[in-house]
């Protein structure tokens, strides 16, 4: 069923629950900063999949631009704003 | 409202996966997105245009109005963003509240950042102009190029960065990466076919329609990886600064 | 129930999507800080654009960059079945990099909002507009 696809199987097994973990901690965690850093973790982990799909161009992009200037933007507002939130 | 929103997600996700019951099976390949375009862009891709990357021969070739008004929507935003937040300090009134300096040289910070950025830009070159025969193309290099410049001024200071790549130049190579796209759309309307129809330009540089396909891919690459670079970095001074340029992360 | 659990695991990449479209969606609605909301916009487009790149996905099948395609002059005939199908990732290329250039206005909204309220929740934005 799973197994006659050719497909890695175990490598979606453990990708797949780390991002949907990263998702959840992004949005729960208090410190802005850490919030930033946990969505260019995501984004890391994102693009792992898509090069497991055979997506490289995908990958690449999303791996220069989620993992590299997204992130950085994110951490430089936060940090100039206040890094705590109430939420 | 967070558990009126929880069961709205709820709810829009029960939809959702009602609705995936029905998508064909994961991995067919006769599955309906596969049977009706992409056969004809996968076949034909080299005999008309012959870049082995089918990837940056659909983006560029077929597809080339996506890209440009993409890169028309990048530039839109860094200049977006430039105007929402960019102050200049005024010399009578303080507006910049005082941030606390950096104390001493971040040595392994510098050295690292000094030793990394040469090949960083040589490899961001290396992947822009070998888009036709590997993964990448212009955006990708583009980014690759704007994160060196970032660097630069996360090692050091965001004046010094500044200094070498200032925020007129950064304007004038966005600008400059869209004009070079519409450029090359413009000239195959003059030489006498469509716009973006690459194998007009076969007459004025005396190759073959084949190869004017494929240099004015390159061409086109070139554009975006421009725009792409300037918007970049001008996007992470205009956030990190608060608009005021003087200080960094 | 049999059939159910069949479908779950022959589909899990689709589920995956599914939920961290509902992630996503929950995060841009009821959280209070605006930053936050900004994080739920961005794991929402890469939900998409996970969905979207698993439908492009072909069993047994290679990265489409034709190797042996440079000469043209020769017609080897290329069958589509062997290549996985690569309309999705350009669309999602585009995608990606609009989506960045939305980060980076959303966050330039966000520093002017601070800058004229002095704060980034959302209740007390409301307190503050009102005055």
């Amino acid at each position: 069923m799973i197994l006659d696809r050719g497909f890695l199987w175990q490598f979606d097994l453990l990708i797949l629950p780390m991002v949907i973990i990263c998702a959840i901690t992004a949005l729960t965690i208090k410190d802005l900063v850490g919030a930033a850093i946990v969505t260019g973790a995501y984004s890391f982990l994102m693009c792992l999949l898509w090069t497991e799909m055979l997506a490289i161009d995908v990958a690449f992009t999303e791996a220069a631009v989620g993992a590299g200037v997204s992130t950085i933007l994110l951490l430089g507002t936060a940090l100039h704003i206040k890094r705590k939130s109430k939420d | 409202m967070k558990l009126l929103t929880l069961l709205l997600s709820l709810l829009v996700g029960a939809f959702l996966i009602w609705s995936v019951q029905d998508l064909p099976d994961w991995g067919d390949p006769q599955s309906p997105a596969s049977t009706y375009l992409s056969p004809h862009y996968i076949e034909k891709a080299v005999e008309e245009t012959s870049v082995p990357n089918i990837i940056t021969a659909v983006l560029a070739d077929y597809r080339g109005f996506d890209t440009m008004y993409e890169t028309v929507v990048i530039f839109c935003a860094g200049l977006t963003v430039l105007i929402i937040l960019r102050r200049t300090p005024r010399k009578d009134k303080k507006v910049i509240k005082p941030r606390p300096q950096r104390e001493g040289a971040d040595i392994i910070l510098q050295n690292t950042a000094r030793l990394l950025i040469p090949p960083m830009q040589i490899f961001a070159l290396y992947v822009i102009a070998h888009g036709h025969h590997s993964p990448g193309g212009g955006f990708q290099g583009g980014v690759i190029l704007g994160a060196s410049f970032i660097l630069l001024a996360l090692a050091y200071d965001l004046k010094s960065a500044l200094q070498r790549f200032k925020e007129k130049t950064m304007l004038f190579y966005s600008a400059l990466g869209v004009l070079i796209y519409a450029g090359i759309g413009v000239g195959c309307l003059l030489l006498g076919k469509n716009f973006l129809a690459y194998a007009a330009w076969s007459k004025l540089l005396g190759i073959t329609e084949l190869a004017a396909h494929s240099h004015g891919m390159l061409g086109v690459e070139i554009g975006v990886a421009f725009t792409v670079m300037a918007i970049m970095f001008s996007l992470y001074t205009d956030l990190a600064s608060g608009g005021d340029m003087d200080e960094g992360l | 129930m049999d059939n159910f659990i069949h479908n779950i695991i022959s589909s899990y990449n689709y589920w995956a999507a599914l939920i961290l479209i509902m992630i996503g969606m929950y995060g841009m609605i009821a959280k209070n800080n605006l930053l936050k909301k900004v994080i739920g916009m961005s794991i929402f487009q890469s939900a998409i654009i996970l969905f979207y790149i698993s439908i492009s996905y072909k069993t047994n099948a290679a990265i489409p960059i034709i190797i042996h395609g440079h000469g043209a002059t020769e017609h080897v005939a290329i069958d589509p079945t062997l290549y996985v199908n690569p309309l999705p990732h350009v669309l999602m290329l585009t995608a990606i990099v609009v989506g960045v250039a939305t980060l980076g206005v959303a966050l330039a909204v966000l520093q002017k909002i601070h800058r004229v309220h002095g704060t980034i929740e959302e209740d007390e934005i409301m307190e503050s507009i009102k005055e």
